[in-house]
């Protein structure tokens, strides 16, 4: 084993929220509360849950975007502070992350190889002209862009060769870890499959680890070694991919997992959804199991105590006072 | 089938005329709507599959020209007077949107909204109008239906307001629901039981008209699906003969391409190479034919039209299947 690239321990993220009136006491939103996770050089770590759940809060604080109010995160053993900039300079050259919105994310005053080349020139200090030039190059003809497109700028491209754009700039400087936060959600599924296909092909070259952030149970399941289910901010249930999706040991995740609609139409749909995370994230109960108010197996134990992460199987751990006696997941079904 | 269909539309076509010249949104699309059918329409952005229905509707901007026809029960839609279409649209055919927020009127309460579909067309009493109101609440599954009729649109969640939409959208009691990528922004729960709303409005015979481009969704509501690809309809077929079989290559490397949970080989996905034509670019031939594994010679001269079967209908010069052809 390797020593990890990455690790969070204990993290904790809040927000403030407007007081109800001057002189009250501040009151927080709990974004992320005591996530722990590790990511091994070139693994692949897929982070799933519902909109509000804090998938997009924990990318954040990975890249030190915002501040944490408790917990650590250690980047190749040294520990990432926003107080620290030239620390921070030394990790983001080898943590690069791509967005859901690829035309976002690139410049439109720019083409689409001096975006690239802007990379290079912040991270690298690379400015000499041919040396630039060849690496923009090599790198577009890598995510499968004519180099000839280096001219271009955004809106000339299509969504798909955009995020294959936003990859380019992520990835010219080689990083260790990339961070896809729901990279491949807005794009059409015979252009998502290329992208999906491009970044395991580039992990695999490379070497490089991703933390995949997705809404997609199936790109995840496609994607990643390793599965982190959050739910309101708490880590629910983690574990490596088969042991997930063919045993879930948390009643949510296999609510999730349920819920997706499968292309089959011999497939039946579950017709009991749980019901859907309802209001916003904060709605978090003030006692017990945190999943409580949507759980079927909700009693008086989950009420009163709220369950920590335990081994349910080799690598894999569940927060949840019942996964004993879970019924069997079906063999073979998703 | 033997019902009259509900809604025919035969040889739409829909133009953009742009600064850039003409863009063709929709090209010769024919296609029928039985009672209480649900038909999916698949395609990937850009495709026409949103285009062909707001024409039919006539709701696309001026700078659109529309050709062809398309009847409901009859009678023709395509340059109908407005006061015929305003007849027709949001009573006999109803819609749902991918954003519910733009579908709500953020200052008025859930109840007024429900009730001025039924009382601006003189359908109810006021009285009326608010029991059909709490009633569709309760039949898109909104608990506390009484208290949602005082609320405000920005005081529900995003399924919640979806279900809003859809329970607006049947206030009318509407013979044809068009719903365009209802579930698309919402999470995965919330999508569920968006789609058990709607499979329960389809139970009440409604018919129904699913644009997406989600296959999974299409699998688990739909009775048939036509696949559109760069303006055109390339297949139409049975929602189980697709899926077991699919006939175009476009439609065959579509269902290839999305990962699926069941699957427990993990690997390559297969994907479309290249990419659809760009609005506005003329493809001689088939659209398809440059990013197509079976491609032909005939296929970048000739367009294919779309061949009848017997189930199935499918536009291509080398199909997997030969609908016309099955015994």
């Amino acid at each position: 084993m390797s020593d990890p690239l990455l690790q969070v321990s204990g993290l904790g993220v809040r927000f403030p929220v407007r007081r109800r009136r001057l002189g009250a006491p501040p009151r927080w939103l709990t974004a992320l509360d005591d996530v722990h996770l590790e990511i091994a050089a070139g693994r692949s770590l897929g982070v799933v849950g519902e909109s509000g759940c804090g998938k997009s809060t924990l990318a954040r604080a990975i890249l030190a975007l915002v501040e944490p109010h408790a917990g650590e995160i250690r980047w190749r053993g040294a520990a990432v502070r926003r107080s620290d900039p030239a620390g921070l300079r030394r990790m983001r050259r080898e943590l690069q992350v791509v967005f859901q919105d690829p035309f976002g994310s690139l410049d439109p005053r720019m083409s689409i190889g001096e975006s690239v080349a802007e990379a290079l020139d912040a991270l690298e200090g690379l400015t000499e002209s041919a040396a630039v030039r060849s690496r923009v190059t090599a790198v577009l003809e890598e995510v499968g862009l004519d180099p000839s497109l280096a001219r271009r700028y955004p809106h000339e491209l299509s969504g798909g060769q955009c995020q294959r754009a936003a990859i380019a700039r992520a990835t010219v400087v080689r990083p260790r870890l990339l961070i896809c936060d729901e990279a491949v959600s807005a794009l059409d599924v015979s252009v998502q499959a290329q992208i999906v296909n491009l970044l395991s092909a580039l992990s695999a070259r490379h070497g490089m680890a991703l933390m995949f952030i997705s809404h997609n149970l199936a790109v995840v399941r496609h994607l990643c070694d390793e599965v982190l289910v959050l739910y309101l901010g708490h880590v629910i249930e983690r574990g490596p991919r088969e042991s997930v999706f063919s045993a879930p040991r948390h009643p949510y995740t296999r609510a999730l997992l349920a819920a997706v609609p499968e292309p089959d139409p011999a497939s039946v749909p579950a017709e009991e959804p749980i019901d859907a995370l309802a209001g916003r994230s904060g709605a978090a109960p003030a006692r017990g199991c945190i999943f409580q108010a949507r759980c079927p197996r909700a009693d008086a134990l989950c009420a009163s105590q709220s369950p920590s992460l335990v081994e349910a199987g080799p690598a894999h751990v569940t927060a949840c006072h019942h996964w004993p006696t879970l019924e069997a997941w079906p063999a073979g079904s998703r | 089938m033997t019902a009259a269909p509900l809604l025919s539309i035969r040889d739409l076509s829909v133009d953009f005329v742009t600064p850039r010249g003409r863009v063709q949104a929709v090209r010769e699309a024919s296609l029928d709507v039985a009672p209480g059918e649900c038909l999916a329409v698949v395609g990937e952005s850009g495709s026409g599959k949103s285009q062909l229905f707001l024409a039919c509707l006539g709701l696309l901007a001026a700078r659109a020209a529309t050709r062809g026809s398309a009847r409901f029960q009859g009678q023709e839609l395509l340059g109908a007077s407005a006061a015929a279409l305003n007849a027709v649209r949001g009573t006999r055919i109803a819609m749902v949107f991918q954003d519910p927020m733009n579908a709500l009127t953020p200052h008025l309460s859930i109840g007024r909204q429900l009730g001025e579909v039924l009382l601006d067309r003189g359908l109810a009493s006021p009285l009326e109008a608010r029991e059909r109101g709490l009633a569709a609440l309760q039949g898109v599954g909104l608990a506390d239906a009484d208290s949602r009729l005082r609320q405000y649109p920005h005081e529900l969640s995003g399924g919640q307001r979806q279900r809003v939409a859809i329970a607006m959208a049947l206030m009318t009691r509407p013979e044809l629901l068009i719903a365009d990528e209802p579930t698309t922004a919402l999470d995965v729960t919330v999508q569920a039981q968006v789609l058990r709303v709607l499979r329960r409005a389809r139970r009440d015979g409604l018919a129904m008209v699913l644009i997406t481009h989600d296959l999974g969704v299409v699998a688990g509501i739909a009775d048939r699906v036509a696949i559109m690809y760069a303006g055109r309809i390339v297949e139409i077929a049975p929602v189980r003969e697709l899926f077991a079989a699919p006939a175009h290559p476009y439609a065959a490397a579509l269902l290839e391409a999305v990962p699926r949970l069941s699957e427990a080989s993990v690997g390559r996905l297969r994907s479309i190479e290249g990419q659809p034509p760009a609005p506005g670019e003329i493809v001689q031939g088939c659209a398809f034919a440059p990013r197509c594994a079976d491609v032909a010679e005939i296929c970048r001269r000739e367009v294919p039209s779309l061949r009848p079967g017997a189930t199935r209908a499918v536009a291509c010069h080398a199909p997997r299947i030969r609908p016309d052809l099955e015994s």
